[in-house]
Order: structure tokens, then C-alpha cells, then sequence
């Protein structure tokens, strides 16, 4: 399907329609290109964007640790201001949805209006390429990327979220692209949030292991939806003076625009 | 392996592992995944066997008691005695007041993760008894003094040079680095052995509540003869091997060695129903059997855990773990390593020894996907980091006042935008005399954890202001 005839189909039109973005804090705080480009690529799709601004971050670096009466706290206040708002809540980073769709009800017993309502609004939250894909039924953005790339399915998006082909039939769909398979794809990268710190000697030689693979793929750049493996990643070239690049989808798919 | 008393520092021991190490476990692990994946390929309905096997697991472990207490009746029926262990301690005891009641003064032992647990070949040794491993990799970690690096591999982390080095040296022989002429030294050795031992002492795969039959599945062949030699058979078993019955166990069997070695089925499969009935018969006389709990019951009591009891020991989590496959198996400081070392440490020796385990997972789920029973490996992980920070009805909370105070100043952040916002401009602010190239290459304490392997890209918060400026010129246009 192409840009020219992938408008939202009828039956999800209201809920397509309009789109709640949901930054999470990595981004934010290392990605900003990245969220301005998937603004604009959504608007192009004619999706209208809002952007709850009192949002902070979704809490996963608690819940991963352990500290769930604080992970408690950062989801209600989530809660709060998406459950303000309507059409689904769309975000760049698998684990943040992740956290968000698989374990917001979990910190909430079972039965409580609290829990009745974590389901409601996480029912919402999908991750980018799997909105344009299952929702937008989008999967030719007509970008422009003659580069040879690899794609690192990141573990919560694939394993959480079962989310594995469509940001690769997203990528097959740009013109010029040519996808090279990964050795270990679905290796994870080392990063895993608190392990990277606690744990930093096996997180790097995860990392080591993952620029290795990609340089033997033959690759000019890897690909990942998920903010965490990227700054894992990339910061493991730039270590490494490697001249590959680690993109988030969004900036392949805009690529050339 | 012993406990010892001190806390394990997963961090420090990852720091020690010999890169050789790393590279035979890893060899090991890829050739395990590799069998594993074409002989679960021919399997049709695979997913349904987990299924299967996941509500045979759960339905044991939820009806444990009637189980074992059928076992029991099975077992005394047909000639056998049964003793219950609350601790590793009274097992030991158990163990050794029954070789003390056969004067053995020599003892053949077939693989078994329950008698690493209780720490039982030290005690044997230390009571005057000669214990000896005769499973290979088993001989092999015991000749080298160390424990078992892999839970179904014991030895994975050593080559065969070094398996003939390690021959050499203590059999004071000239051993070849072929692992078929290392196997044919260490049966040598060991047949003489198993002709003079007083007393086999087993582990068990599985316990058949039905008909109290203690299963074993081996390759090797020792086990058997671990069984059937001596005149006395002791088999130490987890109270969570149970199974109800025999068509339960043929699904448990086929899941197992799958994930295991990647075989549709071991070399030997024992099932053992008491002693011998008549002199006429091969077998010991006698016959016992240990159930040890050694802290499954608590696990049992936490909704939350429960389900650690479901493993069925094949290996494949540590198999595919990619922590694991980085830094093998002694460095999560106890006999159980991997990701299922990182669930049952912390609960069968406690948080306050292995409280960092289960933090040694990247939490990528490739355990919880590959489980032939369905463990929950990752929730399980995530309910026991919760155990350690916070502290639940278990055990109190093991993290450090630090940790506490971030997490509290984190949440008070998070909650509050404009301190959130405030902070974002804060941190684009100070991080300028580091920041080259939009990058930090290196930070101070904490940050330093990430910046000592890998640089943090800048500080660079500016979505909002580009936000708004997108808003007014789209409203505009
Ligand atoms: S947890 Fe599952 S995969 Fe790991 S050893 Fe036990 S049964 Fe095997």
C-alpha cells in the first residue's frame, strides 16, 4: 500500500484519527529529532497530534528495580493525564509500551478502579511502527534511503509487544533500501535499563557482541524502535570508532522526504 | 559447592571470568540451541506440548502434598524407605546416618543438582566417607575442585586441554586432549569404583506419585550403575520433582530432553520402584529416598514465585541467556546458575546472599519464550527484585539506603512536570564543560556506570520548544 492510498480505513477512522504522542523520557532527553520527524511523518499520514505536555516518563526504570511503590506512583500520574485524552497513545520506544500495556494493570489490584482503569487507557498505547502498520495499515512511506541496512529487534518490542515484522516491512518499503539479515538478531543488545549500570562489564561485552554482529552484516547502519538500544548502541560505536550508524525507524522512514 | 556465608558479588565475580570461558560455554550453549531447535522443529504441536506441560507442572506443584504423601505410600509399599528433609542439614544427616548404619566407607554418586544444593559430597568427606562423582562432568568439576558451571553440563566451561591437564595432573598420567580417550580414563577409573562402593546415592528428574518410581534420565550410563551396583541406593530428591502419573510423564519427558540436549530421548531412562524384590534380582537391598524442601515451601507460599517449583531442570534458559553465555555459570556464586539460578538462589539460600541475582538479567525474555514448561522467568525475576528493594512478607528489603533515596527523589521528580522539565534544562545547563561532539564521554558518579563502557549521547530536551513553535505555525498555515 502506498502513501497515495493508505488513509485510514473507514472502520478506524475515529480512533486513527487522532493520535496522543507519548515521547517517554529517553527520547526526549537524547532523541528529540526523532520525535519531530514521526510529528511530521504522522500529520503527512493525516493523523492529527496532540501531545499531552505534562508527561514525564513511565516509570519502567522503578519497575525494573524493584522500587514498585514509586513505579506505582509515576503510573498513576501517567494515568492521569492520558486518561484525559482520546485515539490511541503512540510512542517510539517497544519496552515503554511495553511497561505501559503489559504491566500498569499489575500495580494495581485486580478488581480496584484503578485496575479497570489501567486497562482502559493502556488498551490504547501502541508503538510506532505497529500503529502504521496494524492500525494506519500503512507500510510504504515512499522515503528515500539508498543505504544497506540491518535491523535489532529489540527485546521488549519483540518479545513484549510481539511485534517483529512490521517495522521490517516498513523498511522493505523504502526505496533504495537494501535490508541485510543480522546475525543474533534478536540477541538483546546488552542495555536492559538498571542492568546497564548495575551490571556495566556484562552490558558492555553484550554490546560488544551485538557492533560486531552488525559490522559483520555488512550493514551501513543498524535499525531498532526503541530509545534504550539505540543510546546502547550508538554509544558503543562511537566507542568503538565504528562509522556505523544506529537509526531509529523513524529516521530511515523519513528519510529523503 | 558449599553456601558460604558471604553475600555473592555477581558484579565482582563477572569481572574474573577467564575469557576462555566464555568462549567454550558458549560453544556449548550454540551447539545445545542448535539440536534444540531441529528436534523441537519436528515437533508439530510444540507449543501445545509446553502448554501441556506448563498445567502438569502447575497441577503437581498446587497439589503437592496429596502427591507426595502418595509417593511416600508408593514407595514404603513396595519395600523402600522414604525420609522428609526440611533443611540441606537434616538431609545431610539423613544421608549419612545411612551409610553409617552400612558401615560404607565408599560411596558412588550419579549426577544430582539436589546433593550440590545440600553441599553433601564435603560432608560425606568430612565424615570419613569417600564420595565420588561419577557422571563425567561431574568427575570432572569434583577432580578440579570446583562446582558445576552449567545445571545439565557440569563442566561446559572447560576445554579438553584442560580436561587433560586437569587428568594429568591429579591421575598422574599422561592424558591425551580427545574427549574420547578422556572418557575411556575416567570409565577405566571409575568401574573399579563402582564395583567397590558401599552405597549409590542418586538424584531424581522426576518422582512418579502413581506408582513411586524414582526416574532418572542419564547419557552416560553411571547412573544406572550408580542404582543397581552398590547394595544401598539413596535418592535425594526436591519435593518439586513430583508428577502425578505415568502419562504425565511421558509429555515431561519429551519436553525435557528436547530443551535439554536437543535428543528426542537420553541414552538411559531409569525408573526405579523400590530395592530389589528377591536376591534373584539385580538391584540394591535396600533403598531410600530423601525429599528435600530446603526452601521450596516458602517459594510454594508466594503466589508470586509459586512457579519457580514448575522448572524441570533441562537447561535451555541458560542455554540461551545472553548474560549467561557472557560470564558462565560460577559467577552467580552457587550451585544453580542462569536464569533459573538467578530465581532460585535468592529463594532457597535467601536475599540477603544472592539478592544481586536477580538483577543479573537484562530482562530480554529469551528464557521465558524458550521454557518447555512456560516458567515466567522474567515476572518471577521482577517479583524477587521487588523482594530485594522493597522488601514483602518474605524476607525485609536488602537495597541500600542510596538506592532508596533515589528512587524516592526520582519519583518526586517524575510526578511533578515542571521539576521534570526543570531538571531536563538543568542537565542540558551542566552538562557542557563534558558534552564534546554531542556526546559525554565520561560522567561523574553515577553516571560513571554508563560512561566506563559506553558514552552517553547530550543532554538535549528541546522536543517541547519545537512543539510549540510547530503548533503556532501549523494553526497559522
Ligand atoms: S526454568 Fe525452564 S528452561 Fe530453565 S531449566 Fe527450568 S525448565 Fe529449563
Amino acid at each position: 500500500m502506498t502513501l497515495a492510498n493508505s488513509k485510514p480505513q473507514e472502520f478506524d477512522r475515529n480512533m486513527a484519527a487522532k493520535v496522543q504522542l507519548f515521547i517517554t523520557c529517553l527520547a526526549e532527553q537524547f532523541f528529540p529529532g526523532v520525535l519531530e520527524r514521526m510529528v511530521e511523518l504522522l500529520e503527512r499520514l493525516d493523523v492529527q497530534v496532540e501531545f499531552p505536555e505534562e508527561q514525564t516518563c513511565c516509570g519502567q526504570p522503578f519497575f525494573n528495580s524493584g522500587f514498585q511503590s514509586e513505579a506505582r506512583q509515576v503510573a498513576r500520574k501517567w494515568l492521569d493525564i492520558f486518561a484525559r485524552t482520546e485515539g490511541f497513545i503512540v510512542s517510539p520506544s517497544g519496552s515503554c509500551v511495553d511497561l505501559v500495556r503489559h504491566h500498569y494493570p499489575e500495580l494495581f489490584p485486580a478488581g480496584t478502579p484503578e485496575h479497570a482503569r489501567a486497562l482502559e487507557v493502556t488498551s490504547r498505547v501502541r508503538e510506532f511502527s505497529e500503529f502504521l502498520v496494524k492500525e494506519l495499515h500503512v507500510t510504504d512511506l515512499e522515503a528515500r534511503f539508498p543505504h544497506k541496512v540491518t535491523y535489532h529487534a529489540s527485546c521488549h518490542l519483540l518479545r513484549g509487544l510481539g511485534v517483529s515484522e512490521e517495522p521490517k516491512t516498513l523498511l522493505k518499503n523504502v526505496r533504495g533500501l537494501e535490508l541485510v539479515p543480522l546475525e543474533g538478531e534478536q540477541t538483546c543488545c546488552g542495555f536492559g535499563g538498571v542492568f546497564s549500570v548495575i551490571y556495566p562489564e556484562v552490558s558492555r561485552s553484550m554490546m560488544e557482541d551485538k557492533i560486531r554482529a552488525i559490522e559483520a552484516s555488512g550493514a551501513e547502519a543498524v535499525v531498532a524502535c526503541d530509545a534504550g538500544c539505540l543510546m546502547n548502541i550508538a554509544g558503543g560505536m562511537r566507542k568503538a570508532g565504528s562509522r556505523l550508524k544506529a537509526l531509529h525507524l523513524i529516521e530511515v522512514l523519513t528519510a529523503g522526504q | 559447592m558449599n553456601p558460604s556465608s558471604a553475600p555473592i558479588d555477581f558484579r565482582t565475580n563477572t569481572q574474573r571470568v577467564p575469557r576462555q570461558i566464555v568462549t567454550s560455554v558458549r560453544k556449548a550453549t550454540t551447539r545445545f540451541l542448535g539440536t534444540r531447535a531441529g528436534v523441537v522443529g519436528q515437533v508439530e504441536n510444540w507449543e501445545e506440548l509446553r502448554e501441556a506441560g506448563h498445567n502438569i507442572r502447575l497441577h503437581a506443584i498446587n497439589h503437592l502434598d496429596h502427591y507426595l504423601e502418595q509417593m511416600e505410600r508408593r514407595v514404603t509399599e513396595a519395600g523402600g524407605h522414604v525420609h522428609w528433609a526440611s533443611t540441606a542439614a537434616e538431609a545431610r544427616e539423613i544421608v549419612l546416618s545411612i551409610a553409617r548404619q552400612h558401615q560404607a566407607k565408599s560411596v558412588v554418586k550419579a549426577k544430582s543438582m539436589a546433593t550440590e544444593e545440600i553441599g553433601l559430597n564435603h560432608f560425606l568427606e568430612a565424615a570419613g566417607i569417600r564420595a565420588l562423582e561419577t557422571d563425567l562432568g561431574e568427575y570432572i568439576v569434583q577432580m578440579a575442585g570446583t562446582g558445576p558451571s552449567h545445571i545439565i553440563v557440569p563442566a561446559v566451561h572447560l576445554t579438553k586441554e584442560d580436561i587433560a591437564d586437569l587428568f594429568s595432573e591429579k591421575l598422574h598420567m599422561d592424558a591425551p586432549a580427545d574427549p574420547i580417550r578422556l572418557a575411556e580414563i575416567a570409565r577405566q577409573k571409575l568401574r573399579q569404583e563402582f564395583i567397590a562402593a558401599d552405597m549409590g546415592i542418586s538424584g531424581a528428574n522426576f518422582l512418579v506419585a502413581e506408582t513411586g518410581t524414582v526416574v532418572m534420565v542419564t547419557n552416560e550410563g553411571n547412573g544406572r550403575m550408580c542404582t543397581t551396583l552398590p547394595r544401598v541406593h539413596v535418592a535425594v530428591a526436591g519435593i518439586d520433582k513430583i508428577v502425578p502419573d505415568w502419562e504425565s510423564l511421558t509429555v515431561l519427558l519429551k519436553l525435557l530432553a528436547r530443551s535439554a540436549t536437543g535428543q528426542k530421548i537420553t541414552t538411559y531412562t531409569s525408573f526405579i520402584t523400590g530395592p530389589r524384590r528377591s536376591a534373584a534380582e539385580h538391584g540394591p537391598q535396600e533403598f531410600h529416598l530423601v525429599l528435600l524442601d530446603n526452601g521450596r515451601s516458602p517459594a510454594l507460599r508466594d503466589p508470586l514465585t509459586r512457579e519457580t517449583l514448575l522448572c524441570i531442570r533441562c537447561g535451555a534458559c541458560l542455554n540461551v541467556c545472553p548474560v549467561y553465555n557472557h560470564v558462565g555459570g560460577h559467577a552467580y556464586g552457587w550451585v544453580y546458575s542462569g536464569p533459573i539460578g538467578s530465581l532460585l538462589s535468592p529463594q532457597l539460600l535467601g536475599t540477603k546472599l544472592a539478592g544481586d541475582l536477580p538483577f543479573a538479567s537484562s530482562l530480554c525474555g529469551a528464557c521465558g519464550d524458550i521454557c518447555p514448561v512456560k516458567l515466567p522467568i522474567p515476572q518471577i525475576l521482577l517479583h524477587l527484585r521487588r523482594r530485594v528493594s522493597e522488601g514483602d512478607e518474605i524476607e525485609p528489603a536488602r537495597s541500600s539506603r542510596f538506592a532508596r533515596w533515589g528512587a524516592r527523589v526520582g519519583a518526586g521528580v517524575l510526578t511533578r512536570p515542571w521539576l521534570y522539565r526543570l531538571t531536563g534544562s538543568v542537565l542540558k545547563l551542566v552538562q557542557v564543560p563534558f558534552r564534546h561532539d554531542g556526546w559525554l564521554a565520561a560522567l561523574p558518579p553515577p553516571l560513571n556506570r554508563w560512561t566506563m563502557s559506553r558514552p552517553l549521547p547530550a543532554f538535549n530536551a528541546r522536543f517541547r520548544g519545537w512543539w510549540s513553535q510547530h503548533q503556532s505555525t501549523v494553526k497559522r498555515s
